[in-house]
This record gives structure tokens, C-alpha cells and sequence, in this order.
């Protein structure tokens, strides 16, 4: 088993080199200007030459990659923002708190209500209570993010005025973006939960447990539910990356100064640094987090845990 | 068909439909039977004829919806259990009443280990067991199915098709019910295994003097493990009587052509005589004798009248309108 963890945490030594490389080579071939965004369209020729020389984007390609792999994997340092002047890793570490902490709640909110729903669903296939379920979640996963941002805002802060609507400072500033962020996750989770429920509950095993006298309260605790949460654990696994990724666009709505809005900054000014930095950011935390996921299934179920320990997966 | 209450079950009546996709199935028409304790009854018959139904019903775990059970009851031992509110319900189920299922690779949960399966049946009925005591017990039963005790801690997978057989067996005789249903247990086995398993329920039978209600439709396996026999076809018993009496003097057509469904090993026959056309689409089943478009004697008679059930020797029945014909 721990040979599996170290294997994979080298592979992800691999996969971090290839992400770097990629998103480098990307915004190198990308056509613009740094230096004309950073001086703007008045700038004559010669100053922005002295800015290119400053950025080092003037030197050819392999020199460029060869600092930048310098910089990133000997010396451990993602440089500094060109436009806010700052390092990347400090501006990052004063936003991470934000968008993990709006990200993190809006997670928690969509599996404590999201999962129940499509279990109760499941549990009643077929009736008023399935149907509900079904038809809300198609109402909430057809609400665009943005739009349903927009008319909280209209609703709560602008009609109402209980709720600002944009900025960061109390927990009254996270409530609007918390529950936008949450409604699509709602939907999405009920209908997975409630669609591996019912793959489970007609198993054979089921109508084991039943014939040997199990109230179904604890079938589908002891039997539907653990049977059930692979492919609700894929797809938190895959939601997780959500935690630090962040939504640019309920940021952007929002005004919350959170990892989303910075690299989309970096991006709509060619900071090449915030970008690069931010992408290998986002990559390590997905790599972590598949990896979470994939130990997840070896504990929760035994046949995949004797592949690991057999070597036959990794 | 008699129907005195005092036998240990006694099953009256009985019928079950099917919704699916707005069509109503008749799975089970009015099915009546008597068991004795300690006796095996056989109910054979093809696949899709309701068979495994019957066994859900005695236990009351048909998938409602969409199966319902519309009419009929089951006493055991006097008591009406289709009418015993849930919760006593499920006090019998696994204690007095077991089922064997038909497919051992799914019938356990994947995500438990075999002697936690078999603990938690026994925990369900024996209370006042300590968790030491009910593993003991689950122990027990393992090697009495012929498992190493050792293997408790192990997983299904970790397991061939017939040794999750012999666990799914060992679950069911748990807590000694007085009645074994039996749902195809060698179904999904290979032949050599079969032989054990079969060898070993019988055993197990006669040495509890538990009833049972094997369900199968191979032949062999009735003659071999029970004393009495029920052909069903299309959700009716269509005859029923002790296994010589059956296998000596088969009347109904359809149990006539099951026998001849079998490969004679004393006449050297090349090909086997199988029986034509196919099972009545139980959405719409015939009027008259449901068996009226493939029967060769079939007149108009068996094709508009309700058939009366005909005792040709005491406890030997038939439903067939036509027991004069040619062939006897």
C-alpha cells in the first residue's frame, strides 16, 4: 500500500514538470504584448523594449523555459506579478483563505443537502418526494451561476437590503456567493447520489439483508449507502479541485478577492507569472486530490484495496 | 388441493401482479399448497413462471412496487403471516423463514466480510448474544458449511462461486429456521459443486428437520432432495403430488413434456422432444388453460373454461380438463 502512495507521489513530481511546461509554452506562443499591456498603448517602441529586457521576454525560448524551470523547481520560487509588483506566493497566500473559505462552506452545503435529497428520492422512486427532487434539481443545474448572482443581488441587497452585495469583511459579505455557488452542486450531487442509490437498492444483497430480518433503515445504512458512495466519492473527488480553483465568475460578480479573480487578472494582462503560478497550483492540489480519492476506494471497498496491495494497479 | 389449517404452512390462494411499463403482469394466479414439517416440496417449472415469486411472497419481499401481492394467504403454524404487521414480520424473516438465493455472486454485499454477514442475522434474532458470542455462533455455521473458520475475516470475492454458495447457505441456516425456501441454489454452480451443495442442504434438512421449498427446474434435482412436487407453468400449479407419483404417472401435458425434455439414457434417441412454442407472455395469458396453444389435445374446452383441479390418486392432482385422452 504505501509503495502505491510513494509511487504516485513521484508521478506526480512527473505530472507537475508536464503542467509547467505546457502552460509555459502556451503563454509563450500566445500572441500580445506584455509590455505593451503593463505601459499601455502610449508607450513608445523604446520603452517598451526596456520593459521586454526587464520581463526577460525578449530572450529566446529555450533561455526563457530553462530560467523559468530555474526559478520554479530549484529555487522554489514562482517570481513576482508584474503588474501588482508583488510575489506571487504572498498574494496567493493572502487570497487562498478567501476563496477556500466560500468554497469549502458551499461544498459542505451542497453534500449535507444535496445527498440526503437524492437518497430520500431513491429511497422513494417513483413517488411525489422523487419527482420533487428531480424537478428541482433540473430548475437549479438550468439557473446560469451568474445569473442567479445577479438576481441575489437584486433581490437581497438591492430590493431588500439585508445582504451587501459585493466586497469582502464579515460572514454577511460570503452569504450571497456561498448559496449561488451551492445550487448548482445541489442539483448535481442529489442526482448522482440518487441515481447510485438505485443501482444499489434492487442488488441481491439487498434482498439478503431483508430476508435475514433487517429494518430498512439499517439496509440502507449498513448495505445501499456504503455500496452507494463510489461514484458520489468520484465526483466530490473531482469537485474538490473547485476548493482552491475557485469561481472566477462568482468572484468577478462578488468582488471577493479570492484566487479566481487573481488569475483571471493575470490573465486579461498577460502577467505571466500569475498565471503560471496559479496553474501549478491548481495542478498539485488535483493531483492531491485524485490521489485522496483513489486511497478513499481502497478503504471503503476491499476488492480494490487487494489490487493495490497485489500490485496490480499504480 | 387440501386446505386443512393445521399443517405447518399452508399457502392459499395466492396471487401476484406485476406493473411494468403499464402493463399488468400476472406472475402468480392463485396459488394453493400444504408443507408438512420436516417435508421438501419442489415447485419446477421454466424460467418466468413464478416460481421464485411464490417464495417472495411466503416471505413478503417482493419490490413494491412494482410487485403486489392482490389476493390469498399464508398461514404458518396458524398464523395468517400475510396480514402480521411489518415489524413481527421481520422478526420471522431469517429466523423462522430463510431463503437460499439463486446467485451467490451477488447476493452478498461485496463491502462485508463473510462472518460479519452471517453475525449480523444471528445478532438480528439472538439479542441477548454477546458480538464474542454471535462470531462463535457464525463460526460455527461457516464450518458446518465446510469453511475454515479462519476465513470469517475474508471478503466475498475472496471467495469461488461455490464456497459463497456454502456462505450464503451458512446465512440462511443461522438462526434454524423450521423453513428453508431455496431459490435455484445450484443454479449457478458447476455440476461437481452442485452435487455437494445439494448434499449438503439435505443433510442439513434432515438433520434439523427443517421444511423446505425447493425451487429448481431441473428434474433431477427434485428427485433427488425432495418428497414432494409442484409443476408450475405461467403462474399455476398445474400438478402436484408426491415425486413417485408424479414421476411414475405424469398426466398434465405440460409435466408430460418436461420429461420428455430430458435425454433418455435408455433409448438411444438422437434428438430430444422439446416441448413446442414458448411461455405465455404473462401480460396476456390465454384464456382457458394457459397451456391451451401448445397442448396437442387441446379442444374448445380448454380454451374457453375455467380447468377444475382433478385428485387422481389421494394428493395427487392435476389441472387439465382432458385426462382421458390418448396418450394415458
Amino acid at each position: 500500500m504505501w509503495r502505491y502512495v510513494v509511487k504516485r507521489l513521484l508521478w506526480m513530481i512527473v505530472v507537475l514538470l508536464g503542467v509547467a511546461f505546457i502552460i509555459f509554452t502556451i503563454m509563450y506562443l500566445t500572441p500580445g504584448d506584455p509590455a505593451e499591456m503593463l505601459l499601455g498603448t502610449q508607450a513608445t517602441e523604446a520603452e517598451k523594449a526596456a520593459k521586454r529586457a526587464i520581463l526577460g521576454v525578449d530572450q529566446p525560448y529555450l533561455v526563457q523555459l530553462g530560467n523559468y524551470f530555474y526559478q520554479t523547481f530549484i529555487k522554489f520560487d514562482l517570481g513576482t506579478s508584474w503588474i501588482y509588483e508583488t510575489p506571487v506566493v504572498q498574494q496567493m497566500a493572502e487570497r487562498l483563505p478567501r476563496t477556500v473559505f466560500m468554497n469549502l462552506a458551499s461544498m459542505i452545503i451542497t453534500i449535507i443537502i444535496g445527498f440526503p435529497m437524492g437518497i430520500m428520492a431513491a429511497r422513494n422512486q417513483g413517488k411525489w418526494q422523487d419527482y420533487g427532487v428531480i424537478g428541482l434539481s433540473i430548475v437549479l443545474i438550468s439557473m446560469p451561476g451568474f445569473w442567479v448572482a445577479l438576481m441575489f443581488v437584486l433581490l437581497f441587497s438591492v430590493q431588500l437590503g439585508w445582504l451587501p452585495s459585493s466586497g469582502i469583511g464579515g460572514i454577511q459579505y460570503y452569504i450571497l456567493p456561498v448559496i449561488t455557488g451551492s445550487l448548482a452542486g445541489i442539483a448535481g450531487n442529489s442526482r448522482q447520489a440518487r441515481s447510485a442509490m438505485l443501482e444499489v437498492i434492487r442488488a441481491d444483497f439487498v434482498t439478503t439483508a431483508r430476508a435475514k430480518g433487517q429494518d430498512e433503515n439499517t439496509i440502507v445504512m449498513k448495505h445501499i449507502l456504503p455500496n452507494a458512495m463510489m461514484p458520489m466519492i468520484t465526483m466530490l473527488g473531482g469537485s474538490l479541485t473547485h476548493i482552491v480553483a475557485g469561481s472566477a465568475i462568482t468572484e468577478r460578480i462578488f468582488s471577493i478577492p479570492g484566487i479566481g479573480l487573481y488569475m483571471l487578472n493575470g490573465i486579461s494582462y498577460r502577467d505571466y507569472p500569475i498565471i503560471r503560478g496559479c496553474t501549478l497550483f491548481f495542478a498539485a492540489f488535483a493531483a492531491v486530490c485524485t490521489l485522496l480519492t483513489d486511497l478513499c476506494y481502497a478503504w471503503l471497498d476491499p476488492r480494490i484495496k487487494a489490487q493495490y496491495q497485489s500490485g496490480k494497479r499504480g | 388441493m387440501s386446505t386443512e389449517n393445521n399443517s405447518f404452512l399452508s399457502v392459499k390462494n395466492i396471487v401476484v401482479e406485476y406493473t411494468s411499463g403499464g402493463d399488468i403482469i400476472h406472475a402468480v394466479n392463485d396459488v394453493s399448497f400444504d408443507l408438512e414439517k420436516g417435508e421438501s416440496l419442489g415447485l419446477v417449472g421454466e424460467t418466468g413462471a413464478g416460481k421464485t415469486t411464490i417464495a417472495k411472497t411466503i416471505l413478503r419481499i417482493l419490490p413494491d412496487p412494482p410487485a403486489k401481492m392482490i389476493g390469498g394467504e399464508v398461514y404458518m403454524n396458524g398464523v395468517n403471516l400475510t396480514t402480521l404487521p411489518e415489524d413481527d414480520m421481520r422478526k420471522r424473516r431469517g429466523n423462522d423463514i430463510a431463503m437460499i438465493f439463486q446467485d451467490p455472486m451477488t447476493a452478498l454485499n461485496p463491502l462485508m466480510t463473510v462472518g460479519d454477514q452471517i453475525v449480523e442475522g444471528i445478532q438480528l434474532h439472538n439479542k441477548n448474544l454477546s458480538r464474542k458470542e454471535a462470531e462463535e455462533e457464525a463460526c460455527k455455521m461457516l464450518e458446518m458449511v465446510g469453511i475454515a473458520r479462519r476465513r470469517f475475516v475474508e471478503y466475498p470475492h475472496q471467495f469461488s462461486g461455490g464456497m459463497k454458495q456454502r456462505v450464503v447457505i451458512a446465512m440462511a441456516l443461522a438462526c434454524n429456521p423450521s423453513l428453508i425456501l431455496a431459490d435455484e441454489p445450484t443454479t449457478a454452480l458447476d455440476v461437481t459443486i452442485q452435487a455437494q451443495v445439494l448434499e449438503l442442504i439435505k443433510d442439513l434438512q434432515k438433520k434439523y428437520q427443517t421444511s423446505m421449498i425447493m425451487i429448481t427446474h431441473d428434474l433431477g434435482i427434485v428427485a433427488e432432495t425432495c418428497e414432494r412436487v409442484a409443476v408450475i407453468y405461467a403462474g399455476e400449479i398445474v400438478e402436484m403430488g408426491t415425486v413417485r407419483d408424479v414421476f411414475k404417472n405424469p398426466s398434465h401435458p405440460y409435466t408430460i413434456g418436461l420429461f420428455n425434455s430430458l435425454p433418455n439414457m435408455v433409448e438411444d434417441n438422437a434428438r430430444l422432444t422439446p416441448i413446442d412454442g414458448m411461455p405465455p407472455n404473462p401480460a396476456k395469458l390465454p384464456k382457458g388453460c394457459k397451456f391451451n396453444p401448445r397442448c396437442k389435445y387441446a379442444t374448445d374446452a380448454c380454451r374457453n373454461k375455467e380447468i377444475p383441479v382433478t385428485e387422481l390418486t389421494p394428493g395427487h392432482v392435476c389441472k387439465c380438463c382432458n385426462l382421458n385422452r390418448g396418450d394415458k
